[in-house]
């Protein structure tokens, strides 16, 4: 049996569906995100789980128990805010230990769990203190620490770190991972930012206009996006439209070349059109490897990254856009410089739903 | 002094004489009981009559409990607005306002027909309960403040995810209005409340018609009947409402302070 079990959920809000249909299936111990831009149903979708906001229709499962009719205060989930949710009449331990006082543990109890979550967020000289004297990073340790005190069965996190500056969110990122992994604790996550979700997640839920665009380990969703959205919505994508000239070769042209996919196009015709997906890392302006896809073109746009330098490579209707490592020894092309880009046949994507 | 700077001083200037002469004169004139010489004489009267300190005491008391009753009927109706009720806030906004509209003659009058001591609900049968009413329309007159002040310090904290960061801590509606946020509008109820302890202190209509003996119809018992003492009367009734004012910006300012780490 799944830890948690979520069917044909749906939610319905005046204007328009917030949630169409979502459903997973969520091992014990794993940490999942649901990645997706503004509005699209992931934040709805978590709030359901945590009792917030009621479902139109569906269920959800917590051990097999459906937790839909019970009141926020009885799922035992925990749950981590954007904006921190510290309150602010208690210093960092009462906060830590609001949770157990409402369950009425023993006074001994409540200290000693105080003191473990203090260690365990690596703060236990703050135990006085109060949330305004604590940092934005600190402020969100210590509301992880609140959530996980009363051993939550289930941690939900809405976008924890987008208020924090990039240096302290990408520490804490590994901070929380680290913690979910040592606790063992089935994590929800909510993030807009597809590098967060890579980076943490066993797996992630694409969602798109309250729909699941797809669900699948970060590998698998950078790598092979399953819909035209996921490819353009995780990591940066070169999105290409050709014409068939033989679907059983896998033989497309685009603009004025004529390339090869790694596989045939199954169902399609001759002359049909249909978008495919570069990632640009996957391209490169150095010398092509033998079968390898080659367009000939002319730089448009070279931006100096540091470690990455990213090439704009301008053709007859299309510009791909291509990554290559910064090379000290070799200054980077000029613009209106001629260029050939290759690109291995497996590397080019059919877009499902890609009939342009 | 540049042109540019003389205009507010003198904005300043002419609005500080038009309001602290008058209370110069009455306060002077207050001290002239005794002929021929300045002395608190007429404070000595006020103060050692035992209707004032009756009256005085009774009004204090009516005011606490009017500040009881408001914060019981205002804060959750206020928090439950914010917190799930937004659409509703014009309306119950209107209705907060109604008492600054309504003259408390017109209140009154509405009580006397509703609860007489023949009616179904006869508050007016004994003076208890007319304690009771009157305390019930002094919550109504004190509304639109009590509720602005409360509100205003609903606005400026985050209730939704207070509340829920509570809810998901095991925490039922009783507890997270009480350990949660209360304590963090702790400083706009003082505010509400001193405004009400102002409010009910002076209260001439509502007592008079209903016959209490309460402090604002001995100021106008007062006022009919002596020459000194109501000046007396007026600059104690102004500090006691001052003193009111003073104890919202002190304890605005400890939590301020408190919040913001200066």
């Amino acid at each position: 049996m799944n830890f948690l079990e979520i069917e044909n959920l749906r939610k319905d809000f005046g204007g328009g569906s917030g949630v169409r249909r979502f459903d997973i299936a969520v091992e014990r111990g794993e940490f999942i995100s649901f990645l997706g831009p503004s509005g699209c149903g992931k934040t709805t979708t978590l709030r359901m789980i945590a009792g917030f906001e009621q479902p139109t229709s569906g269920a959800i499962r917590v051990e097999g128990r459906d937790v839909v009719a019970l009141r926020p205060n009885q799922r035992n989930i925990g749950m981590v805010f954007q904006s921190y949710a510290l309150f602010p009449n208690m210093t960092v331990a009462q906060n830590i230990a609001f949770g157990l006082k409402i369950a009425r543990r023993p006074q001994d109890e409540i200290k000693r769990r105080v003191d473990e979550m203090l260690a365990m967020i690596k703060l236990p000289s703050l135990s006085g203190r109060y949330p305004y004297q604590l940092s934005g990073g600190q402020q969100q340790r210590v509301a992880l620490a609140r959530a996980l005190a009363g051993k939550p069965q289930l941690l939900l996190l809405d976008e924890p770190l987008s208020a924090l500056d990039a240096k302290i969110r990408a520490s804490l990122r590994g901070e929380i991972r680290d913690l979910q992994r040592r606790l063992g604790i089935t994590t929800i996550y909510v993030t807009h930012d597809q590098e967060e979700a890579l980076a943490m997640s066993d797996r992630i839920v694409v969602m798109n206009e309250g729909r699941t665009e797809q669900i699948g380990a970060p590998f698998e969703i950078y790598n092979r996006p399953a819909t035209r959205f996921v490819a353009s919505f995780v990591g940066t994508l070169n999105v290409l439209t050709g014409t068939i000239t033989d679907a059983d070769r896998g033989a497309v042209r685009i603009d004025d070349h004529e390339i090869r996919l790694g596989a045939p196009v199954a169902g399609a015709k001759v002359g049909e059109a249909r978008s495919f997906a570069l990632r640009p890392e996957a391209a490169a302006i150095s010398a092509p490897r033998e079968g390898d896809n080659i367009m000939r073109g002319a730089i448009e746009d070279v931006s100096f990254l540091g470690a990455i330098v990213r090439v704009k490579v301008r053709f007859k209707d299309h510009v791909i856009s291509l990554d290559t490592f910064n090379n000290s020894a070799h200054a980077p092309p000029g613009r209106g410089d001629p260029a050939t880009v290759s690109f291995a046949p497996a590397d080019v994507q059919l877009l499902a739903g890609g009939q342009a | 002094m540049k042109s540019s700077r003389l205009g507010p001083w003198l904005a300043i200037a002419i609005g500080a004489i038009y309001f602290v002469t008058p209370l110069i004169a009455t306060f002077e004139f207050s001290l002239r009981m005794k002929r021929g010489e300045y002395s608190f004489e007429a404070y000595r009267v006020i103060l050692g009559d035992p209707r004032f300190q009756a009256s005085f005491g009774y009004s204090a008391l009516i005011a606490v409990a009017t500040i009881i009753l408001g914060v019981a009927l205002v804060a959750p109706t206020a928090y439950w607005i914010e917190y799930k009720l937004r659409p509703l806030r014009p309306v119950v906004e209107f209705i907060t306002l109604l008492p600054l509209v309504i003259p408390a003659i017109v209140l009154v009058f509405g009580y006397l027909r509703t609860y007489n001591s023949s009616s179904l609900i006869p508050f007016t049968a004994n003076p208890r309960a007319t304690d009771l009413l009157l305390t019930f329309g002094y919550v109504t007159l004190s509304l639109p403040y009590m509720y602005r002040a409360v509100d205003t310090g609903l606005r400026s904290i985050d209730v939704r995810t207070l509340t829920e960061a509570a809810l998901s801590l095991g925490a039922g509606w009783g507890a997270i209005l009480i350990k949660v946020i209360l304590p963090n509008v702790r400083v706009a109820i003082l505010s509400g409340a001193f405004l009400t302890f102002a409010i009910v202190i002076g209260e001439f209509t509502l007592a008079s018609l209903l016959d209490r003996p309460a402090f604002g119809p001995y100021l106008q018992l007062i006022g009919a009947n002596r020459a000194y003492e109501p000046s007396a009367l007026a600059i104690i009734a102004f500090f006691i409402t001052w003193a009111a004012m003073g104890l919202i910006q002190l304890f605005g300012h400890d939590r301020r302070a408190a919040m913001t780490g200066r």
